[in-house]
C-alpha cells in the first residue's frame, strides 16, 4: 500500500468522524471508494502528492455530485473537471468530497443549503460563515490540510475567519472559473483555505495560472510561492479608518489592535488611511451580484440536466415556473428578482449602471491608497466572530452586513486574505490582508510574518 | 409586384442574420457543420453547463470584421459582448451572448438597383456579432418538443439596415445584393437552405413620402428569396388595407406562412420580451487590434459593384454583362482568365455568358472547360479554321470528355475548307438540288444568296468556310 493510500483512507476516517458537522455532501462509502481510486492513480512526482484536498460543491468535478447545494442540481454531475481541479489531480492531490455550501454560493452561514445548515466546529450553535463553511468547517477541524472554497463577496474570508483557520482570495482573473458554477461572474474567484498560510498558498500556487478556456483569466505563469521574511521592514501598512467603525465588537477591536501591535513590532510602518466610497460597497454588490445571477442561473431551467419538474404541466412556461419554483431556495429566488428587476428596461440605468459607477469609485479608492506608498492593507474580516444559527435568517439585509468588510476585494478585483488573529470569548476572529492586483507574493509574505507572530489561539 | 398601390408609400428596413463561414463556432471549438446527426457537435459550452465558459472565435470575428469593411461599415476597435436574456427550450444557457450598447461596426453603405428607381444606396446602420440559437423539432415526436444544440453557438453577423426600402422587389433586390457581397468576400455562403442566411423586416406604409414613418410591423420567417416579395407584398397589403378601413396598425410580430401564402400574428404573448441586456461579464470588451483591421482590408477582394464597373471600363462591355459575369466570383475570375489567356473582350463574353454558363448551369455550377482552353478554341473561329456553329459542337465535346479544341476539331471533321475544288464542288451539289431557287435567282430574286449559302454550308457538314462561299455561288450563278 502506498503512502497516498494511507493517506487517502486516514483522510476518509477522518471526514467520516465529523458527520456531525454536515461539512461534506458526498456520500462517506463514495468518498472512501473515490479517495482510494485517486490515491492509487495519483502522480508520485506531484508536488501534492497524496495531499487531500476537500473542493466546493460548486465547482465541477468527475468524481463527485456538483450540486451547488441546490435541489435543482441534486444528483448532477459534471462530465468535466474544472481547470483548478483538473490542475490538483495533476499536481497528485485527492479530491477530497464535496462541501456543504449555501445554496448557488449565495449566502453568508451555509444555513441557506438545500441539504441542511454545516455546524461550526467548536460552538455547535453557532454557524461556520459561508457560503464556503462546508470547506471551512471541514479544514478547521482537522479532517483535509486544504480545501477549495469560492467567493463573490467574501465567501471564502468570512468562513475562513469564523472557523479560524486561513483564507485566501486571489485577485480577479489569477485563477480560471472554468467549471466554477457561475454566481456573479464579474466577482467570482476560487479561494483556498488552508491549516496555515502555506498550506493554502501552495494550493493556490498550484491552481492559479493562465487558461485557455477562460477569457478573464489573465495570461500569466502560475503563482510563485515567497519565502518567509525575517521581518517586515520597509512594509507600509495601511489601516483604513471606514473599517473600524464605532460599533465593530470590542473584542474584534481588541484583536486587530494586537495585530497591529505587532504588525510594527515586525518593522513595518502602520499608517491610517481611507477608502471614503466603503459604505456603498454592500448596496453595491447586492445590485451587481444578483444581476449576473438572474442571468447565470437561468440555465436551471429543468429542459436539459437537472431536476424537473413532474406532472401534467399545461406548456413550456409552466415547467420552468414548476421547476425553479420548486427546485431553489427562497434566498436564491429573491436574488434572481432582484437581479431580474434592477437589469429590467426601464430601471438598468437607476440601479445595474448606477452600480457599476460606485463600483469604479470603490476600485479607485483602493488605487489611490495604493498609488500613495502603502504596500497592503490590514482590516477586521468580520465585525464579529460567528453568530448563532438561526440569528440572521429572517434578516436577510443583517445577513448580509456581516460581509461588509470583504465585498469590496471582490468588487476592486483585489487580492485578500483573512488569517486567525485571536479569539474572542474562545471564537475566532480573523484579520485581513488586501494588496494590489497580482501581488499576492507580498500579501503573503506579510501573511507568513504576522501568522508566525501573533497568538491566534489566545483571547484578544 | 413592384410599386405600392397608388396613394401608399411602403417603407421597409432589413435585419439580416448571417451565418459565418467558420469550421468551428463563436465559443467554443465544436465543428458548425450543417446536417449532422441531433446533438453530436455539442460540448459543455455550447449545451450550457454549469461552469463552462465562452471563448471567442479568432476566425468568426475576422469574417465579421471582414463583412463590416465590405459594407463600408465604421469598425469599432473596441466593442463589447452583451447577454440577450430571455427562456426558451433551444437556448441553452437562457441568454444569447450578442452584441447590443456597443457593436462591432455602424454606419455602412450598400448599393443595389431598385427595380422601381435605379441605383439605391441602403444604409447599414450596425453589424454585430452574435450566436445562434438550437433548433426546437416541433413535428419529429407527437406531443413533444426536441432540441438539437449543433447550432447553438454557430456564428453568426446581424446586419441592419435603415427604412430604405420602398417596395418589396426593393427589397429583394438589396437581399441579393447583399448575398452577392458575402459570398465574393468569402464571409457567409449566405445558403438559406441551410438557414444560413435569415431576414426579418420591418414594414410600414404611409400617405406621402414626406409624412412621418408609420407603425411598423415585423416580419419573420422568411426563408427563401421568393418569399421575400411575397411576404411583404401582403403585410404591406394588408396594412392598406386596414388604413383604408379606418383601422390603426397595431405594432406586431407577423409569421410568413409559405404553405398558406399568408401572414398571421404571432402570439402577442411570446414576443413581449425585456432582454434585459448587460454586458456579459465572461467576455472582456472586444478589443481588435490595428494590425487586423488593416490586415482583413488589405486582404477583401475587389467587391462586385467595382468589379462590374471595372468590366465596364476595361473591357467594353454593356453594364448589363458585366452584371452577368461578375455575378460570383468565380465566373468573373474565369471570364478574365478566358480574356488574359488571349480571347478579345466581347466574343470571350458571349461564350462565357453563353456556353460557358448554360453547360454550367447544369453541371453544378461547375465552369468545365478551362479559361485557356475556351481563350483557344475562340481563337480557333477568329481566325476562320472553325465556323461558330462548329466551335459550339467543340466546345461541348471538352465540356464532356476534355481534351485539346484543334485536335477535337480534326477528330470530328469540323476544320473549316478554304480548298476552291471542294468549296467548287459542295457549291455545286446545292445549286443541282435546289433548282427552282436557282431559276428564281436568276430571275433577279438575289435575297435568295443568304439560301444557297446554307445550303453549302449543309453540303459540306458545316466545313465551308461561310466567307468564301458567297464568291463562289455568284460566280456560278451568274453563268
Amino acid at each position: 500500500m502506498s503512502d497516498a493510500v494511507a493517506g487517502a483512507r486516514s483522510a476518509a476516517d477522518r471526514i467520516s468522524k465529523l458527520r456531525r458537522l454536515n461539512a461534506v455532501l458526498t456520500k462517506q462509502t463514495e468518498l472512501r471508494k473515490a479517495l482510494v481510486a485517486q490515491a492509487d492513480a495519483a502522480r508520485p512526482t506531484g508536488v501534492l502528492y497524496g495531499m487531500p484536498v476537500a473542493v466546493k460543491a460548486n465547482i465541477c468535478t468527475l468524481e463527485f455530485q456538483t450540486s451547488c447545494g441546490s435541489r435543482i442540481l441534486e444528483d448532477y454531475r459534471s462530465p468535466y473537471d474544472a481547470t483548478a481541479v483538473a490542475r490538483l489531480k495533476e499536481a497528485g492531490a485527492l479530491i477530497a468530497g464535496a462541501t456543504n455550501c449555501d445554496e448557488f454560493a449565495m449566502g453568508s452561514s451555509t444555513e441557506h443549503s438545500a441539504f441542511g445548515r454545516t455546524i461550526h466546529p467548536i460552538d455547535k450553535t453557532r454557524v461556520p460563515g459561508g457560503s464556503s463553511g462546508g470547506s471551512a468547517a471541514l479544514v478547521a477541524a482537522g479532517a483535509v490540510p486544504a480545501a477549495l472554497g469560492s467567493e463573490t463577496g467574501g465567501s471564502v474570508r468570512q468562513p475562513a475567519s469564523f472557523c479560524g483557520v486561513v483564507g485566501i482570495k486571489p485577485t480577479y482573473g489569477r485563477v480560471s472559473r472554468y467549471g466554477l458554477v457561475a454566481f456573479g461572474s464579474s466577482l467570482d474567484q476560487i479561494g483556498v483555505f488552508g491549516r496555515s498560510v502555506h498550506d493554502a498558498a501552495r494550493v493556490l500556487s498550484v491552481i492559479s495560472g493562465r487558461d485557455p478556456r477562460d477569457n478573464t483569466c489573465e495570461d500569466r505563469d502560475p503563482l510563485r510561492l515567497p519565502t518567509v521574511p525575517e521581518n517586515l521592514d520597509g512594509f507600509v501598512i495601511g489601516v483604513p479608518k471606514e473599517y473600524f467603525p464605532p460599533d465593530l465588537d470590542p473584542g474584534v477591536r481588541r484583536a486587530c489592535d494586537r495585530a497591529i501591535r505587532i504588525l510594527r513590532e515586525l518593522g513595518a510602518a502602520v499608517r491610517e488611511v481611507s477608502l471614503p466610497h466603503t459604505p456603498y460597497a454592500v448596496p453595491t454588490y447586492y445590485i451587481i451580484a444578483p444581476a449576473e445571477a438572474s442571468s447565470n442561473l437561468a440555465r436551471f431551467d429543468g429542459v436539459r440536466y437537472g431536476v424537473r419538474a413532474e406532472g401534467p404541466l399545461p406548456d413550456v412556461r409552466a415547467l420552468y415556473r414548476e421547476t425553479r419554483g420548486a427546485g431553489f431556495g427562497a434566498e436564491v429566488r429573491r436574488r434572481i428578482l432582484i437581479g431580474t428587476y434592477v437589469l429590467s428596461s426601464g430601471y438598468y440605468d437607476a440601479y445595474y449602471r448606477k452600480a457599476q459607477q460606485v463600483r469604479a469609485l470603490i476600485a479607485q479608492d483602493f488605487r489611490n491608497v495604493f498609488d500613495r506608498g502603502v504596500d497592503l492593507l490590514f482590516t477586521p474580516t468580520t465585525p464579529t466572530p460567528a453568530f448563532k444559527a438561526g440569528a440572521k435568517l429572517a434578516d436577510p439585509v443583517q445577513m448580509y452586513l456581516s460581509d461588509i468588510f470583504v465585498c469590496t476585494a471582490n468588487l476592486a478585483g483585489l487580492p485578500a486574505l483573512s488569517l486567525p488573529i485571536g479569539r474572542v470569548k474562545g471564537l475566532p476572529i480573523g484579520g485581513q490582508l488586501m494588496g494590489p492586483h497580482f501581488l499576492e507574493d507580498e500579501m503573503l509574505e506579510a501573511a507568513y510574518a504576522l501568522e508566525r507572530a501573533v497568538p491566534a489561539t489566545e483571547e484578544a | 409586384m413592384t410599386a405600392s398601390p397608388s396613394g401608399w408609400e411602403t417603407v421597409i428596413g432589413l435585419e439580416t442574420h448571417v451565418q459565418l463561414s467558420t469550421r468551428t463556432k463563436m465559443f467554443c471549438g465544436c465543428s458548425a457543420a450543417f446536417g449532422d446527426p441531433p446533438n453530436t457537435n455539442v460540448c459543455p459550452v455550447c449545451l450550457g453547463l454549469p461552469g463552462a465558459l465562452p471563448v471567442p472565435n479568432e476566425q468568426a470575428l475576422k469574417l465579421a470584421l471582414r463583412g463590416a469593411l465590405a459594407l463600408q461599415c465604421t469598425v469599432h476597435a473596441r466593442s463589447v459582448f452583451a447577454r440577450k436574456n430571455y427562456f426558451y427550450p433551444d437556448l441553452p444557457k437562457g441568454y444569447q451572448i450578442s452584441q447590443f450598447e456597443e457593436p462591432l461596426a455602424t454606419g455602412g453603405t450598400l448599393g443595389f438597383f431598385s427595380p422601381e428607381r435605379g441605383f439605391v444606396m441602403a444604409s447599414i446602420v450596425r453589424l454585430h456579432v452574435e450566436e445562434d440559437a438550437g433548433k426546437s423539432l416541433h413535428d419529429r415526436y407527437p406531443r413533444t418538443t426536441a432540441v438539437d444544440l449543433n447550432r447553438s453557438g454557430v456564428p453568426l453577423v446581424e446586419i441592419v439596415t435603415g427604412p430604405d426600402f420602398r417596395s418589396p422587389g426593393e427589397a429583394r433586390a438589396y437581399l441579393l445584393e447583399l448575398k452577392h457581397l458575402l459570398e465574393y468576400a468569402r464571409i457567409s455562403d449566405c445558403d438559406l437552405e441551410k438557414g444560413s442566411l435569415r431576414v426579418d423586416a420591418n414594414v410600414s406604409v404611409r400617405r406621402t413620402a414626406g409624412d412621418p414613418l408609420g407603425t411598423k410591423t415585423e416580419v419573420k420567417n422568411i426563408n427563401s428569396f421568393a418569399f421575400v416579395e411575397k411576404a411583404l407584398g401582403l403585410e404591406r397589403d394588408r396594412q392598406i388595407a386596414e388604413l383604408e378601413g379606418g383601422r390603426p396598425i397595431v405594432q406586431a410580430t407577423m409569421l410568413y406562412d409559405s404553405k398558406a401564402n399568408a401572414v398571421r400574428h404571432q402570439r402577442t404573448k411570446e414576443h413581449s420580451h425585456d432582454y434585459r441586456y448587460f454586458p456579459d461579464p465572461d467576455l472582456p470588451p472586444l478589443v481588435l487590434p490595428a494590425e487586423w483591421i488593416d490586415e482583413q482590408r488589405a486582404t477583401l477582394p475587389e467587391l462586385p459593384a467595382a468589379k462590374r464597373e471595372r468590366f465596364v471600363a476595361q473591357y467594353g462591355l454593356p453594364r448589363q454583362d458585366a452584371a452577368v459575369l461578375t455575378h460570383t466570383r468565380a465566373v468573373a475570375d474565369y471570364y478574365e482568365g478566358v480574356v488574359h489567356a488571349g480571347a478579345d473582350p466581347k466574343p470571350a463574353a458571349n461564350w462565357v455568358m453563353g456556353e460557358a454558363l448554360a453547360d454550367a448551369k447544369d453541371h453544378h455550377d461547375t465552369l468545365r472547360v478551362p479559361a485557356a482552353t475556351l481563350a483557344e478554341l475562340i481563337a480557333l473561329v477568329k481566325g476562320g479554321t472553325l465556323s461558330h456553329q462548329a466551335a459550339k459542337k467543340v466546345f461541348g465535346e471538352i465540356a464532356a470528355k476534355g481534351g485539346d479544341p484543334r485536335v477535337i476539331a480534326e477528330a470530328l471533321g469540323l476544320i473549316q475548307v478554304a480548298d476552291a475544288g471542294a468549296l467548287s464542288a459542295w457549291v455545286d451539289q446545292a445549286l443541282a438540288a435546289s433548282p427552282a431557287e436557282v431559276s428564281r435567282y436568276r430571275a433577279g430574286e438575289t435575297k435568295l444568296l443568304a439560301f444557297f449559302v446554307g445550303q453549302v454550308m449543309k453540303a459540306s457538314r458545316g466545313k465551308a468556310d461561310p466567307k468564301l462561299i458567297p464568291a463562289v455561288l455568284q460566280e456560278k450563278l451568274s453563268r
